[in-house]
């Protein structure tokens, strides 16, 4: 069996842990000894759609852990400094593939080690019920392209044991188009909820009155595309269309940026906004409507500080 | 001269008692709490801290009580002014009504339902301790001057800014006051959803560089829509900014959206951001930065209700 490691057991990374441990021999990398005990002792159960209970492995030091062939890093990006700094001078013959929200997840770990790399970006979403119990609510896809040092058949590879193992999962020749999909709508989406305290619900892609938050959605969102053309990109997906759409469904789903501020924790904002921002002025592009958002989140950041 | 002060909550209040103190004006209160309303009927509306006064007057929540005015003055929260003018205005059917509201947009309001309205800026402040006690925290200006549309006679602008000068109140009668009107709305719009937004107070919202440029973004656009109306701001907005900003002045002051925000009641947005915008719109001068600011603060609203 292909040997997994998944770094950073949050929701996603429970999710990807639990489904692989049904096909392949995985074990997991977390920050906190308790968490780890707890999975090593209890396995990692899912609920919602499906239930079952997986066993595996699990450690906060990657020396107590059999060497991976395929290392899955699921922390939130905020942390991924702390964490590809932990694996450093690990597993070198190991592919390692990022899950992060944004773009540029795959260099900043590319610069702690010579990896072969996979960049991803999953749709797929979760609520945290205990260290050891993930509720799976959305069984959206994630998507696979080549990095630094693979090619598409790798991306491939990895895109068919995932679907193996029950989740849904999407190789590309290449992620650009689909990555700067998401991150556009992202940056616009997870702003707006955690500025308003609004989950993305049907107020996103309200165009009725005036004030209505449809139109500041789908201003920011052309403030992204024009970014996204002038960096080559042609996206896989109109980021507008994907908001009307989730909208519609009905369902109200709780953006993790909004989370972040409830709890106040510190959010995402730097991998998100902060990267489209910094694209835009490499390229250029006047994002003025991305620069308040991001101005806005950083100051609510330090008001809890 | 008789005087109904519509609203009588912090700003209503410093009107009306200092008015009531005037041996030739008689005034009235009305307003929707009735707490305040009977402490007022009882032992009369006081006033602390920047003035001590204690003010003689009616009050009631009952409109059809109001006798005929000489004079409106409303001081509702802005987004109840229609409610409060449609109640009111039989009283006031061969009389004037200045509005010393927050925001743009409340004279036309008031002029859907009243003939002569006054436009009005005021910056004295204060809050309602317990009913019938108010804390007068800030003195300042207040300027009065026709609603250009459906204006009061200059002699009964005058009338009326010389009693509330009489009774403490200084008031001056102009020509055009939608520059003190302008200049105020432009300062509260850069300012208080920033706060209310963040969580901020008016000083270290101040002291972000970056948030200070987006204030000034703010002030850039309402000032655009300000000179396409030919209206000459009696002062910068950005030196009132760095002005409160100061420790000595507002540096640790909740502007008083955010305490609308903690509180979850409605706000005044659609009269500040909104107002602009709205202007902006009518007049063909883009205003993005204030329409994005309005729906997030609509949406914080919304989000209320869920």
């Amino acid at each position: 069996m292909t040997r997994v490691c998944v770094a950073g057991a949050g929701v996603i990374g429970s999710l990807f842990a639990a489904h692989l441990a049904r096909v392949a021999e995985v074990s997991a990398l977390t920050r906190r000894p308790e968490h780890a005990a707890a999975l090593r002792e209890q396995g990692l159960r899912v609920s919602g759609r499906g239930d079952f209970t997986a066993r595996l492995d699990a450690a906060t030091s990657p020396d107590e852990l059999p060497e991976p062939e395929l290392v899955i890093v699921a922390c939130k990006g905020t942390d991924l400094e702390a964490l590809a700094a932990r694996v450093a001078d690990h597993w070198p013959d190991a592919t390692f593939m990022t899950v992060q929200n944004g773009i540029g997840a795959d260099e900043v770990l590319g610069r702690h080690g010579a990896w072969k790399l996979l960049t991803s970006v999953t749709f797929m979403s979760g609520t945290r019920r205990s260290d050891t119990h993930v509720e799976y609510v959305l069984d959206t896809a994630t998507w696979i392209g080549p990095a630094r040092g693979t090619t598409p058949d790798d991306a491939r590879a990895a895109a068919q044991l995932i679907a193996s193992s029950g989740l849904k999962a999407e190789a590309f020749d290449d992620l650009r188009p689909a990555q700067w999909s998401k991150l556009i709508f992202n940056a616009t989406v997870n702003t707006v909820a955690a500025l308003t305290g609004l989950p993305h619900d049907r107020h996103f892609a309200s165009l009725a009155a005036p004030a209505d938050l449809g139109f500041l959605v789908r201003d920011l969102m052309d403030e992204g595309k024009a970014v996204a053309a002038a960096a080559g990109v042609s996206l896989r997906e109109d980021p507008w269309e994907m908001n009307v759409h989730a909208t519609q469904r009905g369902s109200a789903h709780y953006p993790s940026m909004l989370e972040d501020v409830e709890a106040h924790r510190r959010t995402e904002i730097d991998m998100i906004t902060g990267a489209l921002v910094r694209e835009a002025h490499r390229l250029g592009v006047p994002v003025p409507l991305h620069e308040t958002m991001e101005r806005l989140i950083k100051a609510k950041e330090e008001s809890w500080q | 001269m008789r005087v109904c002060v519509v609203g009588c909550g912090a700003v209503g209040s410093l009107f009306a008692a200092n008015l009531a103190t005037l041996d030739d004006v008689e005034v009235w209160a009305y307003d929707l709490a009735q707490a305040h309303v009977d402490a007022i009927n009882a032992v009369g509306l006081r006033l602390t801290g920047a003035g001590e006064v204690v003010g003689r007057l009616r009050a009631t929540g009952d409109a059809a009580e109001l006798p005929a005015c000489d004079f409106g003055i409303v001081a509702t929260k802005a987004m109840h002014t229609e409610g409060a003018i449609a109640a009111t205005a039989h009283a006031f059917a061969d009389g004037c009504v200045a509005t010393v509201q927050n925001g743009i947009g409340n004279e036309e309001v008031l002029a859907l339902h009243v003939e002569r309205v006054i436009r009005g800026t005021t910056f004295p402040a204060g809050k309602i301790t317990e009913p019938g006690v108010v804390q007068w925290d800030v003195k300042g200006e207040t300027t009065l001057g026709p609603f250009e549309p459906k204006p009061a006679p200059a002699a009964e602008i005058a009338r009326l800014a010389e009693a509330c000068t009489r009774a403490g109140m200084p008031t001056t009668a102009v020509d055009d006051a939608r520059g003190p009107q302008w200049r105020k709305v432009i300062f509260n719009a850069a300012t208080n959803p920033l706060g209310a937004l963040t969580g901020l107070t008016h000083g270290r919202v101040c002291e972000r560089p970056d948030l200070r440029a987006l204030a000034s973004r703010l002030v850039d656009e309402g000032k655009a829509v300000a000179a396409a109306q030919d209206i000459e701001l009696d002062s910068d907005p950005e030196e009132l900014i760095d002005y409160a900003a100061r420790p000595d002045v507002a540096y640790g002051h909740k502007a008083s959206m955010l305490q609308d925000v903690e509180a979850r009641r409605q706000t005044e947005v659609d009269f500040l951001n909104g107002g602009i915008a709205g202007f902006g719109q009518r007049l063909g001068i883009p205003t993005p930065t204030h329409e994005s600011i309005w729906a997030l603060v609509k949406g914080v609203e919304a989000a209320w209700q869920q």
